[in-house]
């Protein structure tokens, strides 16, 4: 267990569900899940075999304390935010909020699978977007394919030229974008609001943890 | 003066040459024909879109979408912020209530914005052009400048996720929300009601980080779409735009399929049907060309 991990199970006497009501997102609405699975019934990717516990099967492992089991696994990851789960939830649980949170709070204490795609992509978007203020959509792309090294990016990009070209060819893609892109003109301002909320953010998570 | 003024929030994927340039493009005119003025937040930010969350964690997501409210409080006071994106909208329109919702998140918030010399105040409204169109305006007035009918092209009217939950358009249901398919008719198209992947989700994000898993869906989506007889889809969202239209080819191969199925936006169908050229519906935009509508745009 990372250092940090351990730390944060400790000031909850291993208690997960407290641990989860202070440190993640949303996590207060945790206990207030009745078990019914519709959320899962209604999850587009549970279908697919992608979830190794569909959320309501999450939500009782973190009240039955199975710490590692949660934090380690690829469920949350599975989550598309088509707030299906919402909307149809009995008890009006912000269920895709609390994956997020989950996710977050896994990817933070450094037990979130490694090699998750989505995590890397998430990674991948929160610095392609902070970096001029707004999405440069060719260099996600390229960082996408090109994170398992040179020789495999070449391999998943031919694989996707099809897309890229018709893409080109719709004027819905500019090649340009790598060397002169959009952006926000304040980006120093940008960037020291988020470190500021970063601070801010881990100041109160120290709070809870003290 | 404009009919209706707003401030405008048009999102990364609108930008010239990203995504959903067509979008933008077809927005404008639409906007222009009905006396909108959309006025662009000056130098606004990313929204963080619904993958923001696991690196950006939950205060730095609501300061970027708190720094666009800012701006336009600043900048253009009293207008409601409009947003053509479904992911820019929800996003927006989630930290807004996260931060109406909590005293603690506005002052963290603004303790934030500060180092960018900004300060948000919560008068704001964020709401979705389709809102717009449909409560500022009304079917009835929408259809007035209508002077092409697309009499006799099916629509499957794919309305999506993020349009339509958690907020939705008031008055719809998150099941089978109507006002796609009542758009369609207002411009003179046949909707088919009955198409039963409407609101299913496209994958989102996940057709970058999990091709297979979200190509599975589309596959659905566009599957369905073919056997309630349609010739087009129609969607509000720039996501499900792109993921529907652009991996039709990639699906092809992976089941065997032949799908080769035009993926519009609301806008551009109300622009032709407004009388615009294919190039001011964006049509030009589409990779799968939408070829009765451009025939009917090149109409005099």
């Amino acid at each position: 267990m990372s250092n940090l991990s351990s730390q944060a199970a400790a000031q909850y006497n291993n208690n997960f569900l407290k641990e989860v009501e202070a440190m993640v997102e949303e996590g207060n609405w945790v206990k207030m899940c009745m078990q019914c699975g519709v959320c899962s019934g209604s999850c587009p990717t549970n279908f697919q075999a992608g979830w190794d516990h569909p959320p309501q099967e999450i939500f009782m492992m973190i009240r039955a304390g199975k710490r590692e089991e949660v934090l380690n696994s690829q469920s949350m990851w599975m989550c598309t935010s088509c707030y299906n789960c919402i909307v149809r939830c009995p008890r009006k649980l912000p269920i895709t909020h609390i994956m997020h949170g989950l996710a977050n709070y896994a990817h933070r204490l450094g037990l979130a699978p490694k090699n998750q795609p989505t995590r890397h992509f998430a990674k991948l978007f929160w610095n392609n977007c902070i970096q001029t203020g707004r999405v440069n959509e060719l260099k996600l792309s390229l960082g996408l394919y090109f994170k398992d090294g040179f020789k495999q990016g070449i391999i998943n990009g031919l694989a996707m030229k099809d897309v890229a070209l018709g893409l080109l060819k719709a004027k819905r893609l500019n090649p340009f974008e790598l060397f002169k892109a959009h952006g926000c003109k304040d980006q120093k301002g940008i960037h020291a609001m988020l470190k500021k909320a970063h601070e801010i953010e881990e100041r109160r998570k120290a709070i809870k943890t003290a | 003066m404009a009919k209706k003024e707003y401030a405008f929030y048009p999102g990364c994927s609108s930008q010239r040459g990203a995504s959903a340039s067509n979008y933008l493009k077809s927005v404008d005119s639409m906007c222009k024909t009905l006396d909108i003025k959309l006025t662009e937040i000056p130098d606004w930010n990313c929204c963080s879109a619904s993958i923001g969350y696991a690196e950006g964690g939950e205060l730095p997501r609501h300061v970027l979408n708190a720094r666009n409210f800012a701006l336009a409080e600043q900048n253009l006071p009293g207008q409601e912020i409009v947003a053509t994106c479904a992911a820019c909208w929800l996003g927006a329109r989630e930290t807004k209530e996260r931060l109406d919702a909590s005293s603690q998140l506005m002052a963290d918030t603004n303790e934030a914005l500060k180092e960018a010399g900004l300060e948000y105040k919560g008068e704001s409204d964020i709401r979705h052009m389709v809102e717009v169109l449909i409560e500022d305006f009304g079917y009835d007035e929408l259809k007035k400048p209508v002077v092409k009918s697309l009499e006799g092209i099916k629509f499957a009217g794919y309305v999506g996720c993020q349009t339509n939950r958690p907020f939705g358009i008031v008055g719809e249901s998150f099941e089978n929300p109507m006002y796609l398919d009542k758009l369609v008719e207002m411009v003179g198209g046949e909707a088919l009601t009955g198409y039963d992947q409407k609101v299913t989700c496209c994958g989102g994000a996940l057709a970058f980080s999990e091709p297979d898993k979200a190509q599975a869906q589309i596959k659905d989506i566009v599957e369905s779409a073919y056997d309630h007889g349609a010739e087009m889809i129609v969607t509000p969202c720039p996501l499900c735009q792109a993921n529907v239209e652009i991996y039709q080819g990639a699906i092809n191969k992976k089941y065997g399929k032949k799908f080769n199925i035009p993926v519009m936006y609301y806008s551009q169908l109300m622009t032709v049907a407004y009388g615009g050229s294919a190039k001011d519906a964006g049509l030009d935009g589409q990779v799968i060309r939408a070829t009765r509508l451009e025939e009917i745009a090149a109409k005099r």
